[in-house]
């Protein structure tokens, strides 16, 4: 049955004498060839060359500070709630007085654990958190382990350095 | 006496250079036919070992003889070990009549850029490269493998078929020459008279046998990855498997080396004479041989150039086009050759042969194929 006009029916006909003879097609793929030959390989040195990977890529995590320095993570949780792997775990702590500088609320989280084994990079725990404070930062990657001790990260490395703020394109 | 030990001590060190120069040109022939091939991908090649990779052959030397050498315990473990070795003794014959250049004196000494000047130099050619396929048979069989032995009999068939228009389009130019040496070949082509202007058919005809017999692509079916694993060589690993690899580059050097013997005017080059009376005849002969290793280096490029623009050829199309393409049109040369030497024009007639061919082949095309009507 023909359900439209715009079926076409291929057929292959005899080869005509220029294509049995293979030579003009061969010509002509070699030109291409040569064509590249010449022009500039595409290809990025990747341990000494880094490609720029896009202001949404998600790599390593951050738990970002606020302005004077203080935490912003309360360990409420919604992001290992919300993570699929079931990476992150934490242990939260009632703020003391005198520690206003260091804590933004009063919660805080003694532990902050991700497993990066486990870790599927998919931004969840990003999207989860009501405080703005755990984010995937586009311009470093997790660096690779060769032993299980170094899979999970704890709270040494994931806080941000005042000295070294993570920004991302769009914010000021 | 005294003579002939010089020249002897002469020869003997023009071949030991010649042999260094085949070797060192084969081993960078892996290093350029993967950086061709990555030019043409677009990519950069290899380009970690050393400035630009120059070192990469040293360090895939070195993998070859670290790896283990191992012998299938079926296989017929002499035959195993004596293919790849005569492999790499014909590829390396092969080079001996190859006049690399003219006369020249060099200490008192005379004599030729050539290993040996026999006057059967080309039937040399085609006995030992016809040896050659023994290399791969024997190591096919001896694998005890059937897939190794499915690549050997298609080495050895793919041969014993292009050998043929390869001889044929040889007679033409022995009909020119007279002679069947290398050197007197190339004496017959000075100043200019290159063969390819007489003899664009035969060229044709000769550089795509020269690509079947050296097994490349778009003819390397005995060693086809897809359908054979690794064909005759699936079985081989070290240095044996390097010894088959090294010879089918050295046989992509002295092809295109006996290519331009034959074809482009050997050590022949535009301007001997200016040279000649400029810097003497000694700079003038070492520059032809120069001039003759670059168009051997050119062919070898042509060689990967091919090898990284065509597909591979299915088995029954290598078939069709050596017995009813190739050996049909090397015989119309052969004629075309003949009747231009009869009326004593050979370009003429070289030109109007080609145009004879193609006319031909449109009014078969028109009259006896048949069309399908759409």
């Amino acid at each position: 049955m023909k359900l439209s006009d715009k079926t076409k029916v291929l057929e292959q006909g005899e080869m005509t004498l220029a294509e049995r003879m293979y030579l003009p097609a061969i010509v002509g793929g070699m030109a291409i060839t040569l064509k590249h030959f010449f022009s500039k390989p595409v290809t990025i040195r990747y341990p000494e060359q880094k490609r720029y990977l896009g202001p949404i890529y998600r790599g390593h995590h951050i738990l970002k500070k606020d302005e004077e320095g203080a935490e912003r993570c309360t360990a409420c949780g919604l992001c290992a709630v919300a993570c699929p792997a079931e990476a992150i775990s934490m242990v939260a702590e009632e703020r003391k007085p005198g520690e206003e500088k260091l804590y933004r609320e009063e919660k805080y989280a003694k532990v902050y654990e991700i497993n990066m084994l486990r870790c599927i990079f998919c931004g969840l725990c990003e999207e989860a958190c009501p405080k703005q404070a755990i984010y995937l930062r586009h311009d470093q990657m997790v660096p690779v382990f060769s032993s299980r001790d170094e899979v999970i990260y704890g709270k040494d490395k994931l806080v941000e350095k005042m000295d070294q703020r993570y920004l991302r394109e769009g914010w000021k | 006496m005294e003579g002939v030990y010089d020249l002897f001590i002469a020869k003997s060190i023009f071949v030991g250079i010649v042999f260094a120069i085949t070797l060192g040109v084969a081993a960078y022939s892996t290093y350029f036919e993967r950086k061709i091939a990555a030019f043409m991908q677009d990519r950069i090649g290899p380009d970690r070992a050393g400035p630009f990779g120059i070192l990469q052959p040293l360090a895939d030397a070195v993998k070859m003889f670290m790896k283990e050498d191992f012998i299938p315990a079926k296989s017929n473990k002499w035959l195993f070990i004596l293919g790849p070795c005569i492999s790499m003794f014909t590829a390396l014959m092969t080079s001996a009549v190859v006049p690399f250049g003219d006369t020249i004196t060099l200490g008192g000494v005379t004599f030729d850029l050539q290993g040996i000047d026999v006057n059967i130099g080309i039937l040399w050619v085609f006995g030992i490269v016809s040896l050659g396929v023994y290399g791969i048979l024997i190591g096919g069989w001896a694998s005890n493998n059937k897939f190794a032995l499915l690549g050997a009999i298609r080495a050895a068939s793919q041969n014993i078929s292009y050998e043929l228009a390869m001889g044929l389009s040889i007679i033409a130019i022995l009909m020119f020459t007279g002679s069947l040496s290398t050197k007197a070949i190339v004496e017959a082509q000075q100043a200019g008279h290159w063969n390819i202007l007489y003899q664009p058919i035969g060229f044709v005809v000769f550089l795509i046998c020269a690509f079947a017999e050296c097994n490349r692509t778009p003819f390397d079916l005995p060693e086809c990855e897809t359908e054979l694993i690794g064909g005759y060589h699936t079985e081989y690993s070290s240095m044996k498997l390097g010894f088959y690899l090294f010879a089918e580059y050295i046989n992509m050097f002295i092809s295109g080396a006996v290519m331009a013997t034959l074809y482009f005017g050997g050590y022949d080059y535009p301007g001997v004479d200016f040279i000649t009376a400029q810097f003497g005849a000694t700079a003038a002969t070492l520059l032809g041989a120069g001039a003759l290793i670059g168009k051997a280096l050119a062919f070898v490029f042509v060689f990967m150039w091919v090898r990284w623009t065509l597909p591979r050829f299915r088995y029954d199309q290598l078939m069709g086009l050596g017995w009813t393409g190739l050996i049909p049109i090397s015989i119309f040369n052969v004629v075309v050759t003949g009747f231009g030497i009869l009326i004593d024009q050979p370009i003429l007639t070289g030109i109007a042969g080609v145009l004879l061919l193609f006319a031909g082949l449109v009014v078969y095309d028109q009259l006896l194929v048949k069309k399908k009507i759409a």
